[in-house]
Parts: structure tokens; sequence; C-alpha cells
């Protein structure tokens, strides 16, 4: 088992800096190239959504585990803002036509869907948003 | 991300090339509202170079396709694919915009 963790200010301009620290990890990992796009969208709904809504009055960090045990390639993303679960936010209706359709809600359909297992808890006055990630695809040579 | 852009006969080309994310996704929106101002209502959007979207990306697309709309104009998607395609299909954009297999195809659709 290892973990590889990036801590910064939780502010749009990190985002690539964390993509690229995840992208790294999946790489190490030898993620399936199809799972890794999943994972790179739901690692950027997560840390937008941080970046958005944990820290309305002040400015914060988010920090990115990643582990990797077995088959799996967990991934924590934590901020210490006020208690929330994105979790608990509905799925936007995917069938609306153009002018009906919403324009939020979307960030964690793609959480939802592009993870295998997804939960979220609230430790040391953390939000933490657990994804786990399936090494699918044939074991390296 | 770049905007290349391009004036047809009946059109304006929008090719994107790159990763439209939370970060990239505003130059789309601004781009586009620029275009609307200056007068264009009809536009084609080449995905061909596009290697990633995330819903910030499916959020400008959706914002300005609105918008297009209440002012008459039309907006067609050309090259969706792979990847981006998997994007559009979890979550129902295949089915709100109209999109073509060419930029060809989609200029001939507006007519």
């Amino acid at each position: 088992m290892s973990t590889d963790i990036i801590r910064c200010a939780a502010t749009l301009e990190n985002l690539s800096q964390a993509i690229e620290f995840v992208e790294e990890v999946a790489d190490r990992f030898e993620l399936a190239i199809k799972k890794k796009f999943g994972l790179l969208i739901a690692v950027e709904e997560a840390f937008v959504n941080v970046c958005h809504y944990a820290y309305p009055d002040a400015e914060g960090e988010v920090s990115i585990a990643c582990t990797t045990e077995g088959t799996e390639l967990v991934i924590e993303i934590a901020d210490a803002g006020a208690p929330f679960d994105v979790l608990s936010l509905p799925d936007p209706d995917t069938t609306s036509d153009l002018m009906d359709r919403q324009i939020g809600g979307l960030g964690v359909h793609f959480i939802r869907t592009l993870t295998d297992q997804v939960s979220y808890r609230r430790a040391n006055g953390q939000n933490i948003l657990k994804m786990v990630f399936l090494q699918t695809g044939e074991p390296p040579q | 991300m770049t905007i290349q852009t391009v004036k047809e006969a009946n059109a304006t080309v929008l090719t994107i090339t790159g990763r439209m994310d939370a970060v990239t996704a505003p130059e789309y929106e601004k781009t586009l509202n620029e275009l609307l101002a200056a007068g264009e209502t009809s536009f084609v959007v080449d995905f061909q170079g596009l290697e990633y979207i995330s819903s910030a990306g499916l959020r400008a697309l959706l914002a300005t396709a609105k918008l297009l709309k209440t002012k008459n104009g039309q907006i067609r998607l050309a090259n969706v694919l792979g990847t981006v395609r998997e994007v559009f299909d979890i979550s129902g954009f295949g089915s709100i915009f109209q999109i073509q297999d060419s930029v060809s195809a989609a200029l001939a659709d507006i007519g």
C-alpha cells in the first residue's frame, strides 16, 4: 500500500497542478485509460466543488490523498469547510430538452457515475469524499 | 485550450483544441458571447481536437446554446468523439445538441 498526498489552497488556479498529480499516480498504478479519463473528471468535479463552496468567506486548503492497494485506487478529497455532503445533492434530469435543462448538478452526477464506489464522511473537522477506482485491464508484465 | 474561429458563408466555425475544464470553459463562453454581440447567430463547433471535457465545459456549452436560442440562432457540434462522446452520453447532452459527423455535414445541415 502506498499513499501520495497533495495539499494546496482551494482555488481554481491549482486545478491543473492537482490533476497532474493524480494523473501521475494513476499512470504509476497503470489504471486503464478509460478509467483514468473518468477518474480525472471525477477529481476535477470534486476539487472544483471545494473551490467554489467549502470556504465562502475565507481562503482554505484542499488535500487529495491517493492510496493504491491491491487492485484499488482510493482518492480522498478533504476540506475543512462547514459540514457538507455533496452526495446529498440530487442528480440532474438528464432527459430534459435544451431550454429546460438546468445549468448545475452535473458535477455530482459525474462523481457518482464515473467512480466504482463513492462515499462521504465528516471526520476531524473535515469533509472527506472518498472515491474508489478499480484497476481494470491486464496486470503489468 | 485554444479556439480558432473561421467565418464560413453561412456560419462561424469554432475549432476547439485541448481541454475544456473549469479553468478554460469561461473562455469558450466569452468567445461565443463576443461573436453573438457582433451579430453572428449560426455556429458550428468542431470538437475534433478536444481531448477532455468536464461539467464546467458542458455548462458553458449549455449556457451559450440557451442564449443563442433566445436570439433565434443555431448551433451544431461536429466530431464529438471518443471519451468526449462518452461524457455527452452520460450527461444526456448527446440528445440536446444537434451533432454531425463532420464540419461540412454540420454546415450543410445549417443550410
